[in-house]
């Protein structure tokens, strides 16, 4: 049984002068070769990016032979220990990239990141200037502890950034932007779309700002919020929605930390009605962020309630059924969809 | 050649272990290479006397914590073919019910089989905590926890010997060397790749071992856990080999060179036993016997577990708390 992947295919993007269509891994395989170029201070660290091998996702192929081994650092099975090492090369004035192999183990970094990287700027003022990679989301069979959404961990947490690209120019704009901002950016990329989703990267230098949602398609009857590989599934929702004469808004949140307030705010305010949509499980997630805000600011523009949809509060199950029963797709996201217009 | 402490008897059902282990690697690499498998798995080919040998040191009532590529610890330790295959292909009967993916959290307290996670080495100090649970009710067991090189360069791995150590535990802390963690070699990965000399930082015994010699792993897994029970507190055992197919299923391991998997294929584990076995006396047409029945108990495990149900969907949520 196949995952949700083949329905992601192609994803439009900004055409025009010097755009090519690229898939999303080689967007964000450009940002950090040409963000390495650019600034001698950039460096890639992490499992398995040594000797050509690229990572577990080729990200980083053929960067050791053009960057060597000090700028494209090959990692022992040490997470906590590298993290830790990321941090004090930031402090000193360099630009590590970290490369989780999956972000499921960025668990095993978690008091780097959360304690030290997160605090050093609020504590003592010296800027931690690094960016951790972390290859997310399931849909594809992987079981547990390959499949995870751990985003909401980090948007709790003061002092970090989080960014969550669905599109490879948002990939691109969002890897450089993460890369050149001075505090310490989790950017969650999506295995799913990985070598699934195609569409048009602009060449050269692309910027994407980090706090900036996008609306991926406009509509009067109703909001979907959403990020991620999710967005497609939205998508796909709300054009079938469209012929059953439902219209809808998709805003593509892009970044989670900072969360865009006024993009969420304009949509809810324009229809009234916001269904939030994250693969990540639902209790206590971004989307009771989202809806909390809602509530607090467009409370007077609301026609029913704001409805989440995410993962079940469970692990991720392996199963191929288990896994569809767990996880939000095209079917489900038109599914309350309906009701909600309905309500 | 190590001095053995098994019969002629158990010599036969070590090597049916091992030859169960192979058929069942064997099947499972076609069958994933047909497309016939569900998510990504590992082959353990070349561990088979470590994960054979270290499983039948155990004694009934000791507790063990296997790895990736440790499935001959799994099945002599009473997890069936068929419970895992059906683990493997998601279904309903296997060992959790399609929860996890391939050898992942294949747990079985009733069989002494502490589960994995992915994250490495998270099973090092979970195991250091169920042979404290030993010394704390002073029952006479012993812990058999097994780890990779690469894991070996976790934190966890110097936090537990040092527990362990300090707290004279009834533990055996087993470092798979298998030359390479996913991609990276051992000596790109650490200064010091005799890993049993780590164990010197602790002061306990560190014991390095040729993991392709069964017998070998058997004794001095059997002599660390015999120690452990009787009070004279934790080893460290570094057991040599090679991983001889990719990382996963997936990984055609291109940077491996072909000369040294050809070196250590010139010692596969259960060629140098037959080879012993047939010096002793047995006979060859005895050991292909013993393979044919271990194939076929395999093809009996993979019928099974297609035909066995996917789990039911309106079971999802179940069993994320205990009742
Ligand atoms: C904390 C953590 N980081 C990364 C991984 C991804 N990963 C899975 S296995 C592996 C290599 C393990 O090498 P080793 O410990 O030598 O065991 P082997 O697979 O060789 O038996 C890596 C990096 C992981 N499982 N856990
Ligand atoms: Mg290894």
């Amino acid at each position: 049984m196949a995952g949700h992947a083949e329905t992601f295919g192609f994803s439009g993007g900004p055409e025009g002068d010097g755009s090519r269509v690229m898939t999303y891994v080689a967007a964000i395989s450009e940002a950090l070769r040409e963000e390495m170029r650019r600034d001698p201070s950039v460096l890639v660290m992490g499992e398995d990016i040594g000797n050509d091998f690229g990572g577990a996702f080729k990200v980083t192929k053929g960067f050791a032979a053009e960057f060597g081994p000090l700028r494209v650092l090959n990692t022992p099975l040490a997470e906590l220990g590298f993290t830790g090492v990321a941090s004090g090369m930031a402090l000193m004035g360099l630009r590590p990239v970290v490369e989780m192999q999956f972000a499921d183990f960025i668990s095993s970094a978690f008091d780097s990141i959360v304690q030290y990287a997160a605090t050093t700027h609020y504590r003592w003022g010296a800027a931690v200037p690094m960016v951790i990679r972390a290859p997310s989301d399931g849909g594809l069979r992987s079981g547990p502890f390959h499949s995870q959404n751990p985003e909401a961990w980090f948007v709790h947490t003061p002092g970090l950034k989080v960014v969550a690209p669905a599109t490879p120019a948002d990939a691109k704009g969002l890897l450089t932007a993460a890369i050149r901002d001075d505090n310490p950016v989790i950017y969650f990329e999506s295995k799913p779309l990985y070598r699934n989703l195609k569409g048009y990267v602009p060449e050269g230098e692309h910027v994407v700002p980090i706090g900036k949602a996008h609306l991926a398609r406009s509509g009067k009857n109703l909001s979907i919020v959403t990020y991620g590989a999710e967005l497609h599934q939205a998508l796909a929702a709300a054009e079938r929605l469209a012929d059953e004469g439902i219209e809808c808004d998709v805003l593509d949140l892009r970044s989670l930390k900072p969360l865009d307030e006024e993009a969420v705010l304009a949509t809810a305010r324009k229809t009234g009605k916001v269904l939030v949509v994250h693969a990540a499980n639902r209790l206590a997630g971004v989307g009771a962020e989202v809806a909390a805000m809602i509530a607090d600011r467009a409370f007077e523009w609301l026609d029913a309630p704001v409805r989440r949809l995410g993962g079940l509060d469970t692990p991720v199950p392996f199963s191929p059924p288990l896994e569809d029963a767990y996880r939000p797709d095209a079917a489900k996201i038109a599914a309350m969809a309906r009701e909600l217009a309905r309500y | 050649m190590t001095e053995t402490s098994l019969t002629d008897r158990e010599r036969l059902e070590v090597y049916t272990w091992m030859r169960l282990t192979r058929a069942f690697d064997e099947r499972m690499v076609a069958l994933w290479k047909q497309g016939r498998g569900v998510g990504g798995t590992f082959s353990q080919r070349g561990h088979e006397a470590i994960s054979v040998g270290a499983g039948w040191a155990l004694a009934p009532d000791d507790v063990v914590a296997p790895m990736h590529r440790d499935l001959g610890t799994f099945l002599v330790r009473g997890i069936t073919p068929l419970r895992a295959f059906a683990s493997l292909m998601g279904r309903a009967t296997g060992v959790t019910g399609g929860r996890d993916i391939n050898f992942h959290g294949m747990g079985d307290l009733s069989l002494g089989i502490i589960g994995f996670i992915s994250h490495l080495p998270h099973s090092v100090p979970v195991a250091l905590g169920a042979a404290m649970s030993f010394r704390y009710r002073g029952e006479k067991r012993a812990v058999l926890s097994f780890t990779g090189d690469g894991a070996s360069g976790s934190g966890l791995f110097h936090e537990t010997l040092n527990m362990a150590a300090l707290w004279d535990a009834p533990y055996v802390l087993l470092v798979e060397n298998n030359q390479y963690a996913y991609s990276t070699p051992v000596h790109e990965h650490t200064k010091v790749t005799d890993l049993a000399r780590r164990a010197d930082g602790y002061g306990i015994p560190g014991v390095s071992v040729d993991g392709n010699d069964v017998e070998a792993v058997h004794a001095a897994v059997k002599m660390a856990l015999d120690r452990a029970r009787e009070g004279g507190g934790p080893t460290l055992i570094e057991a040599r080999t090679m991983r001889m197919m990719g990382h996963a299923i997936h990984d055609g391991a291109e940077y491996v060179p072909p000369a040294q998997l050809a070196e250590w294929a010139a010692r596969d584990p259960l060629q140098l036993f037959e080879e012993r076995l047939v010096a002793t006396g047995v006979s060859r047409d005895d050991l292909e016997g013993i393979g044919r029945r271990c194939e076929a108990e395999v093809e009996e495990a993979v019928v099974w577990a297609e035909g066995s149900p996917w789990p039911d969907p309106a079971t999802v949520t179940d069993g994320v708390y205990a009742p």
